[in-house]
């Protein structure tokens, strides 16, 4: 309606939108009904609703949450955003010094720019090195971080079978037995990295992205959390998430007799406690076509069944393009502040 | 990912505890090798340090508090902490086991 007085805000996208508070208000509620029909979740409240629309539609182009209510911050960047993204010249054991005395970070992990462990196990010891140069000098908790990435163990750079090309061709059992053998391959490499972190002394291993390639590649991870939680001592796993639902690449794999085709966030954390790991990374997909505030309704309804049904930490992953983020690779500070705070107080979450 | 300023800074900004400028490093320990919820991790380590929570997310009092202790700051000047000689210290005060003061002891024959 002309005249209307409205909001400025953005698409999942990054761009700017502008909308009524009766049009963020219908986009609270599509968000919170769409993620509780597919997650078979409960809808937010009505209070909680209202507490999104409160924190769109807030004024200031910074927003932050009340004092006391801080959380801590762990990381899947490969501690590596200024020398790779930026352009700095800066060594990586460095930069965590800067990430820590600059930033404020809570921890950052270390890692490589090719971010999968099938590629760090042939220079294992070198990451281990700038790891062991990084913990003499930071204060904070330093995680390894890297991918378990199950595409990376298919021909022709990989040792099996591609289950990509096998499928559409009908040959069923010879991608499902290609995905089994890869999940081997992935956690022992997996396993063999842990190892000579352990050795420098690291504070963690951070298995970022599960599930990129689907169930096996989920499985990968929740298997590896299982063997370094119990050989490495004092040194915790965080199990992050690529994407909200676990694709059924296989369809048929399980861990601890649950199905792990399309799990969502509240019941994969359930699997990710058994296999021993610190601390679960959950995420939810941005929809680039919609709204923020459709979003980050959508992203509050997924993260409060996380954090409800989670015994160990939720750390609500917000990077590019997840829980509410925008898709974009300069992302706008008006809207990272407001996911921020959504997911803080009507989420609880542990961290970010 | 996305880039530093939006996603790291940003985070500490609005919604962090600031690492070693208050004491979420702390925290975060309490998390990674404890499995504790936020709010009863901030619990042991404010008990820990005799702090009330609002004094643990605070950046002056934490500041007095860690150079104190040498427990590591951001601005480590000659009578401050920091790096392993900073961990040694948090081990020590807090009773965390942390894994790189564990294989540093080892490295250097201490245990």
């Amino acid at each position: 309606m002309e005249g209307e007085k409205t909001f400025m805000s953005r698409m999942g996208d990054g761009s700017i939108v502008y909308q009524t508070a009766e049009e963020i208000r219908a986009d609270i509620l599509e968000g919170v009904a769409d993620a509780a029909s597919r997650g078979k979740i409960p809808p937010l409240s009505a209070d909680e609703m209202e507490h999104i629309f409160e924190i769109v539609t807030m004024k200031g182009n910074i927003v932050g949450v009340e004092p006391g209510d801080e959380v801590v911050s762990t990381s899947d960047s490969g501690g590596y955003k200024l020398s790779e993204k930026c352009g700095i010249p800066i060594e990586k054991s460095a930069e965590a010094m800067v990430f820590e005395r600059a930033y404020g970070c809570d921890s950052v992990d270390i890692g490589f720019p090719d971010y999968n462990y099938k590629t760090v196990k042939g220079i294992a010891d070198r990451e281990a090195f700038v790891m062991k140069n990084a913990l003499d000098k930071t204060t904070m908790p330093l995680f390894y971080g890297a991918m378990t990435n199950l595409g990376f163990y298919t021909k022709p750079d990989g040792p099996v079978e591609n289950w990509a090309e096998l499928l559409p061709n009908g040959r069923i059992d010879e991608a499902l037995a290609a995905q089994e053998e890869a999940v081997e391959h992935a956690v022992k490499d997996i396993v063999y990295v842990a190892e000579h972190m352990y050795r420098v002394g690291a504070d963690g291993m951070n298995l970022d992205s599960s599930g990129a390639a689907g169930d096996a590649d989920f499985l990968a991870a929740l298997k590896a959390t299982e063997i370094i939680t119990k050989r490495f001592p004092n040194m915790g796993v965080e199990l992050g998430m690529a994407g909200e639902f676990v694709l059924g690449m296989h369809g048929k794999l399980t861990y601890d007799g649950v199905r792990l085709a399309g799990l969502y966030p509240h019941k994969q954390v359930k699997l990710v406690e058994k296999a021993g790991a610190s601390i679960f990374g959950a995420v939810v997909n941005t929809n680039c076509s919609q709204t923020f505030a459709w979003n980050i309704a959508r992203v509050c309804t997924f993260m409060k069944a996380c954090v409800d049904a989670a015994v160990i930490p939720v750390h609500a992953n917000v990077g590019m393009g997840v829980c509410g983020m925008p898709m974009c690779e300069i992302i706008p500070t008006d809207i990272v502040c407001r996911v921020d705070k959504a997911l803080v107080e009507i989420c609880k979450i542990d961290g970010l | 990912m996305g880039d530093p300023f939006s996603t790291d800074i940003t985070h500490s900004v609005v919604a962090g505890m600031g690492g070693i400028r208050t004491a979420g490093d702390l925290v975060l320990r309490m998390q990674l090798t404890h499995k504790m919820k936020i709010n009863e991790a901030k619990k042991y380590v404010a008990d820990k340090l005799g702090v009330t929570l609002m004094e643990l997310r605070d950046v002056v009092t934490m500041t007095e508090i860690r150079t104190e202790l040498g427990l590591g700051t951001v601005e480590p000047f000659d009578s401050s902490n920091a790096g392993m000689e900073a961990k040694f210290r948090i081990s020590e005060v807090t009773g965390m086991k942390i894994n790189s003061v564990e294989r540093f002891k080892e490295r250097i024959g201490m245990k």
